[in-house]
């Protein structure tokens, strides 16, 4: 076991994974050089056929990687930042996540489109997206949004084998975040399997990607108030652990669907949708949404931070939960 | 060109044939209703289609359009899924999940007929990327229209496929419009082929209704994808007969004099012609329709016979693993 942060574990995942199966390759805008370093030594150990640098073309090479898919090479595509994937949409949404289904089986896509959620850090309104509710919308696209570096490895690793187009949003709030990490080189966490990541019997708090560590810091604020807070990172969003979230709620009674995302039709909403249709009998009061809000994301540190989530604001649904009256414990 | 009749320009010939009157009998069920959706019909650009795929091996990769029907008989699929597919059924090549937009068979070397215009050109550089990776000499080839070439994919993919000196060969077929638009009114050069110089790519401008001559010209792109010269790009001139999609009302007014003009230089009268002056029985070629004629009646009563989709269907090849069906189709 050692330790490795988010961003290394992306670097860990990708290299295990190409020496491991010779038609997986990578390509994106200036991979070689390695912007954010997740592919240090790659063109030094594998060379630049299988580490390829594309011109900035978005539409061009994500569609390549769905040629390439279809005749049995396994590409990741890094495509730096989750605002450049629209460009792309016409080859991500039209031939990406239908080809399977319009030739009725025919086709197989293996492939996984990396993207960073870039947001919190004054790169304004046209380079902080986070789409990744976009692409719940339609389906054939299996979609993850790790929250920590553990889970970025064994999940990146089972998408890189999974023979379903995967899109792995990476949010930088977590890039330098480190986890333990197993040495066994068949590490995978399956998609679809949500994590609880804090236990508690008040409150479950459902938060997606860099929500998560703002939901656990919020839970332990809260504890020391008595109120005690589950909880669930569902760690991918297609397919999304239906059955872990509603065990949870079901146990608690109250939920907080906590989005980096713009509130609406984001994934809080889906989550909070889900929950209000199977498992309303076990509510005790609204579900709640603590997103941004539906404005663009400004330029200035002035007032871009307070849009997003913030532990504050979790904490605050969670008081507004459970009724003001409650005592506070010492 | 053919200096004598041979088995290989019998096979031009049929699978012309096949095209012609498996579009004939689709446009003629489509107006009775027995096709649902939208029949984009590919009659008038036959000889573009057979002279393109009979150059490629039967292990060379095609992408297509939304004008789906004529490739894959080009490429030599079997008629019955394609027919049944038309149909809606279970038997057809994409289950009945695709239709008139997506006939594309991956038996002979498809890798899909997509309906977005333009689409297709950039899976199909990557295609030529994969093999290009594996080290093997498969080349892709991708049709499109004269509109494709306005499309963003269009000018990306051949991008793509020039700087990485791919095995590809884009052919574009000019029919002379998109949808209603002809292109003098949205493309500013004379011959899409001038769009090749952009790319550094080799062009080559072909007669579209001759089967041979296209055929002549996508050997010689094929023959340099092989080597490794990379990509080229090959316009064949060539028209369709009906309006962008049949039985829809018209969407093009009064083509009628340039449809006549076009007809009269039909590429499979063309060939038929050619065929008999390098010494070929009329006999031969009456009894070969024939045959086809029998195969493409064989197809339908085949499609006809079979059984639509379950509603189930509706939840497989989203994913590798089929999806749960929700409780308000099984209650």
């Amino acid at each position: 076991m050692t330790k490795a942060t988010y961003l290394e574990a992306i670097r860990q995942a990708q290299h295990e994974e190409m020496s491991r199966d010779p038609r997986v390759f990578i390509m994106g805008e200036d991979i070689i050089c390695n912007v954010f370093g997740t592919t240090t030594g790659f063109v030094e150990a594998f060379g630049t056929e299988r580490v390829r640098d594309t011109p900035i073309s978005e539409n061009g090479f994500i569609g390549a990687a769905a040629g390439a898919s279809m005749v049995g090479m396994r590409p990741i595509v890094d495509a730096t930042i989750a605002s450049f994937l629209y460009p792309a949409m016409d080859q991500i949404m039209s031939i990406i996540a239908k080809s399977r289904y319009i030739y009725g089986g025919q086709a197989r896509l293996p492939l996984v489109i990396r993207t960073c959620l870039f947001y919190g850090n004054s790169n304004a309104a046209q380079h902080s997206d986070r789409p990744y509710s976009m692409f719940m919308n339609v389906p054939g696209l299996k979609i993850m949004v790790p929250s920590n570096a553990y889970d970025m490895k064994g999940m990146l690793k089972a998408a890189i084998r999974d023979d379903d187009p995967v899109l792995c949003f990476e949010d930088s709030t977590c890039w330098t975040s480190k986890s333990d990490m197993p040495d066994d080189p068949d590490f995978m966490i399956p998609l679809g399997k949500g994590d609880i990541k804090r236990e508690g019997t008040d409150i479950s708090v459902i938060a997606v990607a860099g929500a998560v560590p703002l939901a656990l810091k919020a839970a332990e604020v809260l504890a020391k108030e008595g109120i005690s807070i589950e909880v669930v990172d569902p760690r991918s969003l297609v397919p999304l652990d239906k059955a872990l979230i509603l065990k949870s709620v079901r146990k608690t009674g109250r939920a907080i669907t906590v989005d980096p995302a713009h509130q609406t039709c984001s994934a809080a909403s889906e989550i909070s949708a889900l929950i209000v249709e199977q498992a309303f009998d076990a509510l005790r009061g609204p579900v709640l949404r603590v997103a941004t809000a539906d404005t663009h994301l400004p330029f200035s540190p002035a007032i871009e931070k307070a849009l997003y989530p913030t532990v504050d604001r979790i904490v605050t649904a969670a008081r507004t939960l459970v009724g003001t009256a409650r005592p506070v414990s010492a | 060109m053919t200096d004598r009749p041979n088995d290989r320009s019998l096979e031009k010939y049929r699978r012309m044939l096949r095209i012609r009157h498996f579009e004939d009998k689709a446009e003629a069920i489509h107006a009775a209703g027995e096709i649902p959706g939208a029949l984009h019909t590919y009659a008038g650009q036959e000889a573009s289609g057979v002279g393109a795929c009979i150059a490629l091996r039967n292990d060379d990769y095609m992408v297509g359009t939304h004008r789906s029907h004529g490739h894959p008989i080009a490429k030599g699929a079997k008629l019955r899924p394609l027919m049944a597919e038309l149909l809606g059924k279970v038997t057809g090549i994409c289950k009945g999940k695709g239709g008139s937009m997506h006939l594309s068979d991956f038996s002979v070397g498809s890798l899909g007929e997509t309906s977005i215009v333009g689409s297709g050109i950039p899976v199909a550089a990557g295609a030529a990327l994969g093999s290009k990776l594996q080290g093997n000499d498969r080349v892709a080839l991708c049709f499109f229209g004269d509109g494709a070439t306005n499309e963003g994919a269009f000018h990306e993919g051949m991008n793509l496929a020039a700087v990485w000196k791919l095995p590809a060969i884009f052919v574009c077929e000019n029919n002379g419009y998109a949808v209603s638009t002809p292109a003098s009114a949205a493309v500013p050069v004379k011959d899409i082929a001038e769009r090749a110089k952009a790319y550094a790519m080799p062009a080559i401008i072909v007669d579209g209704q001759d089967v041979d001559a296209v055929e002549a010209a996508v050997t010689e792109a094929v023959e340099r994808a092989r080597t490794g010269g990379g990509p080229t790009l090959v316009e064949t001139k060539t028209y369709r007969y009906a309006d962008h999609a049949v039985n829809m009302g018209r969407i093009l007014l009064d083509r009628g004099a340039e449809v006549d003009e076009w007809r009269k230089r039909d590429p499979l009268t063309l060939y038929r012609a050619r065929l008999l002056e390098a010494g070929v029985a009329a006999a031969t070629l009456d009894a070969m329709e024939q045959e086809v004629a029998d195969e493409v009646a064989d197809a339908l009563q085949f499609a006809r016979d079979s059984a639509y989709p379950e509603q189930a269907d509706a939840f497989d090849d989203v994913f590798v693993d089929r999806l749960p069906i929700p409780d308000y189709l099984t209650a």
